[in-house]
Formats: structure tokens, C-alpha cells, sequence
């Protein structure tokens, strides 16, 4: 491996001024200089002197060049979700708040192996590839070029169910916007209004991406997911809660912050679940009114509702001004079990599991067309008798 | 560095509501005015309330690719982006005179210049014409043609016909067309009856809408006579009571609208270089197209 020796010359270039980075010293004092890396200390050198001793800490010199020179942007959310896709320690990691432990999956026995990597542990790692998974999409990133490394580092993006396909059986882009035909439509070719519900289609891979071009993709498969991982991240997160989202609205949302609180846990309960969403709710009722429903275990906040729940809620504000009313209607036993499991499977999304012959589960296309055809009248509605006044 | 961020509505239901954003967008990235270049959007994401924060830049310059100004422009927009010295008065408008303002997001510590729609702006009213030109694929369209600019109308924002009316008297000074006539959806004069209010046997209607939908796809079409059912599709040119009917949907698809977003950042202080040459040449029209293409190998006249 050989370190380009202008590398070499915009280090030392920088060195009068002190470079400090991921374990790298260098210093300048009456022109000699000092460097030191966790391995090894040298001092008093002349500049032809420092320029062979970075010889034998090219590792550190490339991975400089990299972070400083080539991703730049000190303090953005797109170098510090690049140094986590490589596992290199995070600028922001010592104000991490402690729901931030959801970035590592604990329950996986992961945590081990989430911790930052020096420079010569990533350095080995990055010639096989650092794995990374961000909602529905594993992120691996490597040396653009192995033997004859420069530091330079590319990025792979595929779905987390393809991790184990092989590239020639998927779609390959390499154009960041190719992403957003991708994440507006599931499986099924439905569309997907809320980008980080978990159904994004798999089949398709994006390879060699630079970092820049890595972070726009993941912007648009998941967009702010980045942004907010990180004000999460350095302690900085915004949340607006339930409360204060729902008076701020306008027009035909005006009426939203009349659902009861009660109707609000429902709510959160219904949509801000781990299997409708990849965010993790940080917003409550409000901000020392605990909703009392889990928020999910997503590794990207959430932090306020969003716009497919504010108008689910404007829906349910206007049923919930209804008044309740006691009816009666005829049905067996098993009838009553069956408009349950009906509910339970539209509301679960398995309706389409369900086999065609399969008359023992209550939500069967049959079993459904069957209570239709003996409870409801000509009309089309149950035979209900309202009883109350 | 600076950023462009275009604000538009989306749709929760419908996925093609936003590919005239995205087309947009793409468009003034590949001229590489701004350093960065964002979509955001009311029903999809990012939203107008993160959208922001996702960017880099410290000078930000919004445009509303909607069509009117009203209460999404005068107050969802700003609200959203937490605009907080926002007031419609920034924009000292008479309901299409809007410019910019600058203020800054109560989240972020950048300084956004949040501009007037692009409906508004003058430059619309030559998408217009090159819309009448694509519908014809006829660079030259004019002499024998009645144009319709069609609106939606509301009773709830009288800025809305505005608009229309604006563009459609520019286009009437400009002389180019026998007629020009403002039509609505939902007021007087409707465009359901387009064909009473022009002499001209051929009709160029264009629909001032942002993205294709149920209006301009669905309603307009119908409504027209173009077609019994919007799902049959309808020909261009189709045959009304003795007219000729161009239609092919809404303006805010045409790709010289790029243009508008461009010249509203700039008239806000952007440097957008040469930008504009660049999307004038990557948005001309499929008629000016064919009509370079003609004229190389052509008379020579």
C-alpha cells in the first residue's frame, strides 16, 4: 500500500496549525514537528523527516485525508451517519441521551460489536465491508479499492432481505433519485404515502455509491431520518408534541385537536406501531403527559405526528364527536367471534394470508360473504335496532 | 453554499402528484446552480416541517410550486417551516405581486428566503404559451387559435382566479392568439361550456394546475365533452360541437417550469449563473424540438 505523497504534502501543510484526529497528532513547534499515533511517538523531525515517518502510519494519513478532505463537513449529520456506517467513534457520541441505546440492537446480542473501531480494526474491517442496517436497508461500507487502497471509501445499499442474494439476481443503480421510483411502491405495487412504513420492496441494489451520494439515496429511501438520528444524537432533538401539532393546525385540519386524549393513545396505538412504522414515537399527549402506548423500538425518531396521522385523526375527531348508542342485532355466538377475527385480520393486514379453503379462520372470503348474505338486509346494512332514545 | 427547495403539495393517495417536483428538481440539479436541491411536500416526505434541517446550506430559497397565492403560500408553508416573522404583508402583494421575504427557520440557524408561488410569476405566463405549443407540436401556434387558461376557481380564495386571470390577460397583450379567455371549474365563466366562448375553430385549453390528477385527468376532460369516460382517453385534437379541442392536461408538468422556480430563486438574490440557459435548453419544447430539427435540415429560408 502507498500512501500518494501528496497526501503527505497537504498534511503537512495542515500540520502547522495541528492535526488531531481519530488517534492521528501532529504538530508543528520552530519547525520541527511531533507525531504520534496510539502505536507509536515521534519528535524532533524535519519536514523530509515527518514525510518518511508517515510512512509507516499510512493508515492513519489516508483515513485523515478521508474524513478531513474528501467527506468534509464537520458537524453534519452527513459525516457523523458516515462515520457510524463504518463504526468510527461519533463527534456527538459522548452527548449520546440514553434512548439512543436503540441504535444498537440489543436483544440481537450486537452491542458487542457496535462499538467504534480504531483505525487499524476499520481499516481491516473496511477491506471486507462494514455492515450497517438503517430501517429496511443494510448499508455496507469498503475500500473503493482494496490492493491499492487510498482510503477512499464506497458504499453498497440494498434491502436487509437481500443481504444474502447475489448481486446479479438485482436491479442495479447507481443514480441516488433511482431510490425514490423504488420506495413509492410496496411489493404489490401499492403505493406507499408513508416512506417509512416497513414494506419497502426488495430486488434491487446500489452499488459503489460515494458518501455523498450514499446519504442523498438514504434521504430519499427515508427522508430527515438522518437528520433527526443525529439532533437525537447530540442531544438536540426538537419533539412537538401531540398537543402542540394539533392546535397548529389550520383549515379542514382545525378540528384534530378535539380528539379526546383518550382517542390519542388509540391513535398511536393504531399507527406508530413497529409494524406500520420504522420511526420510534418520541411524541407524547404532551410534554408531561405521558400517552402510556410504547413508542417502537425504530432506530430514527419520530418527533412529531406526521401527515398521514393528522389526518387519520381529523377522520377520527369527527367520528369521536359522535354519540354513543346501544343497538341490537342477532347473531350467534360464533358470529360475534367472527366479526372480531374480521376486525383482528383487516387490521393486521392478513387478509390476503388467508387461504381460499380455509373456512376455519374467521375472516375467510366465504366465511365473510356468508354472514353478509344472512345478517344484512337488502340494503346492504346489519340488521341493527337501535334501542336507547 | 446555497439551496433550492421546491415546496409542493403531494398526495397521500395518489403517487403521481409529485413527479412534476421531482422532474423539477431534477432539472435544476443537473445544472448545478444550487449546492443543494430538495423537494419537500405538505402530504409526503420530507415534509415542509423537516425539510430544512435535512439541508447543508445556510442561505435556503423556497418556492411554492403552487399556482395561487392563498392558504397555503400566506400560511401553511410559513407555518410549517417555522417562519416565525412571517407575515403575509412581507410579501406586499395584491394577490399576484408576491416576491420574497427573508426571515429566518425557528429551528435551524439559516437564513431562508421564502418566495412568491410560482403561478404568479411572470415567467408562468410563458409556460402557458409553451404548453399551447407542446399541445399542438406546433412551435407557432397562434394565428386561427382561441386559448384557454383554466383555472380551478374557489369561492374560499379569490386569489385563485387571480392567477388565472393574470396570465391570460398577458397572453391576450401579446397578441399571438385570435382569443384568450380565463374558464373555471367551479365559477363563472365554467369551462364545461368552453366551446360557447370561442369564435376560433381550434381551441388550445390549458389547465393552470400543478401535477396531473383527478381534475385535469378525470373532471376536466368530462366536463369538456373531450370524452363520455375519462378511462377511454380522448384524442388531441378531439371534436366538440364543431371545435377542435387541444388538451393534454396540466401546465405545471411542462418542463419550462423549471425556468419559473429558477427565476423566482434568483429574483429572491440566488446565484443561479447561468442556470436558466441551461433549463431553457434542457426544457424545450417536444414543438421547438421539432421545429430546430426542421429548420436545420429544412428550406433554408
Amino acid at each position: 500500500m502507498t500512501v500518494a505523497s501528496d497526501d503527505h504534502e497537504i498534511l503537512v501543510d495542515c500540520a502547522s496549525s495541528g492535526i488531531a484526529f481519530d488517534g492521528l497528532r501532529v504538530d508543528e513547534t520552530d519547525e520541527t514537528y511531533s507525531l504520534e499515533t496510539p502505536e507509536n511517538e515521534w519528535t524532533g523531525l524535519e519536514k523530509d523527516e515527518l514525510e518518511q515517518a508517515l510512512e509507516s502510519c499510512e493508515e492513519y494519513v489516508t483515513n485523515w485525508r478521508y474524513w478531513q478532505k474528501t467527506v468534509g463537513g464537520e458537524g453534519t449529520s452527513r459525516r457523523e451517519f458516515l462515520r457510524w456506517c463504518e463504526r468510527a467513534p461519533l463527534d456527538d457520541a459522548n452527548t449520546k441521551t440514553p434512548r439512543d441505546g436503540a441504535l444498537d440492537d440489543g436483544n440481537t446480542g450486537e452491542r458487542a460489536v457496535e462499538e467504534p473501531l480504531a483505525v487499524p480494526e476499520r481499516y481491516d474491517a473496511l477491506r471486507d465491508g462494514i455492515d450497517r442496517q438503517w430501517g429496511q436497508l443494510s448499508i455496507t461500507t469498503r475500500f473503493l479499492d482494496v490492493d491499492e487502497s487510498n482510503g477512499a471509501r464506497v458504499y453498497d445499499l440494498w434491502h436487509v432481505a437481500d443481504a444474502n442474494s447475489d448481486l446479479v439476481d438485482l436491479e442495479v443503480h447507481d443514480d441516488p433519485r433511482d431510490a425514490r421510483e423504488i420506495a413509492t411502491y410496496d411489493e404489490d405495487g401499492r403505493y406507499r404515502p408513508l416512506k417509512t412504513a416497513p414494506s419497502l420492496a426488495s430486488g434491487w441494489a446500489f452499488t459503489g455509491l460515494s458518501g455523498d451520494e450514499l446519504v442523498e439515496t438514504v434521504g430519499f429511501f427515508y427522508p430527515a431520518t438522518v437528520a433527526n438520528w443525529h439532533r437525537e444524537l447530540s442531544g438536540n432533538l426538537d419533539v412537538d408534541h401531540w398537543l402542540e401539532t394539533a392546535e397548529r393546525q389550520t383549515g379542514i385540519y382545525d378540528v384534530v385537536d378535539e380528539l379526546p386524549r383518550e382517542a390519542v393513545a388509540w391513535l398511536a396505538e393504531a399507527c406508530c406501531d413497529d409494524s406500520q412504522c420504522l420511526r420510534r414515537r418520541e411524541w407524547e399527549y404532551d410534554e408531561d403527559d405521558d400517552l402510556g402506548v410504547d413508542g417502537g423500538d425504530g432506530q430514527f425518531p419520530c418527533r412529531e405526528p406526521c401527515s398521514l396521522v393528522i389526518a387519520a385523526a381529523r377522520r377520527w375527531a369527527i367520528l369521536e364527536s359522535e354519540t354513543e348508542r346501544t343497538y341490537q342485532l342477532e347473531l350467534t355466538t360464533s358470529e360475534l367471534n367472527q366479526l372480531e377475527e374480521l376486525i383482528d385480520a383487516v387490521a393486521e393486514g392478513r387478509t390476503d394470508e388467508i387461504r381460499e379453503a380455509d373456512v376455519t379462520d374467521g375472516a375467510n372470503r366465504y366465511r365473510a360473504r356468508y354472514l353478509r348474505a344472512k345478517r344484512f338486509d337488502e340494503d346492504g346494512t346489519l340488521d341493527a335496532t337501535q334501542v336507547d332514545d | 453554499m446555497q439551496a433550492l427547495v421546491i415546496a409542493a403539495h403531494g398526495s397521500h393517495l395518489n403517487p403521481d402528484a409529485s413527479d412534476p417536483t421531482y422532474a423539477h428538481a431534477d432539472t435544476i440539479r443537473e445544472t448545478g446552480a444550487f449546492d443543494e436541491v430538495r423537494e419537500a411536500f405538505w402530504k409526503e416526505e420530507p415534509h415542509f416541517r423537516d425539510v430544512i434541517r435535512t439541508l447543508e446550506s445556510d442561505e435556503v430559497f423556497v418556492v411554492p410550486l403552487f399556482i395561487s397565492e392563498g392558504y397555503f403560500t400566506e400560511q401553511v408553508i410559513p407555518r410549517e417551516l417555522r417562519l416565525e416573522q412571517w407575515d403575509p404583508n412581507k410579501w406586499a402583494s395584491d394577490g399576484t405581486s408576491a416576491s420574497q421575504a427573508t426571515l429566518e427557520a425557528g429551528d435551524v440557524g439559516k437564513t431562508i428566503h421564502y418566495c412568491g408561488p410560482v403561478g404568479t410569476h411572470d415567467a408562468m405566463t410563458d409556460v402557458i404559451v409553451q404548453r399551447a405549443e407542446t399541445a399542438t407540436e406546433d412551435p407557432d401556434v397562434g394565428e386561427g387559435f382561441g386559448l384557454a387558461v383554466v383555472g380551478h376557481g374557489t369561492e374560499r380564495n379569490e386569489n385563485s382566479a387571480k392567477a388565472i386571470e393574470y396570465h391570460t390577460e398577458r397572453i391576450r397583450e401579446r397578441d399571438r392568439f385570435d382569443e384568450v379567455k380565463a374558464l373555471f371549474m367551479d365559477e363563472e365563466p365554467e369551462v364545461d361550456d368552453v366551446t360557447e366562448y370561442f369564435e376560433s375553430q381550434d381551441v388550445v385549453v390549458v389547465p393552470l394546475f400543478i401535477a396531473d390528477g383527478y381534475h385535469t385527468q378525470e373532471d376536466i376532460p368530462e366536463d369538456m365533452g373531450l370524452t363520455e369516460d375519462y378511462r377511454r382517453g380522448w384524442d388531441v385534437p378531439a371534436a366538440v360541437d364543431g371545435h377542435r379541442i387541444w388538451y393534454t392536461g396540466a401546465v405545471g408538468t411542462e418542463g419550462l417550469m423549471a425556468d419559473v422556480l429558477l427565476e423566482r430563486a434568483a429574483d429572491a438574490g440566488a446565484g443561479i449563473g447561468e442556470a436558466r440557459e441551461a433549463v431553457r435548453e434542457l426544457a424545450g419544447s417536444p414543438a421547438k424540438a421539432v421545429a430546430e430539427s426542421t429548420s436545420r435540415t429544412g428550406t433554408g429560408d
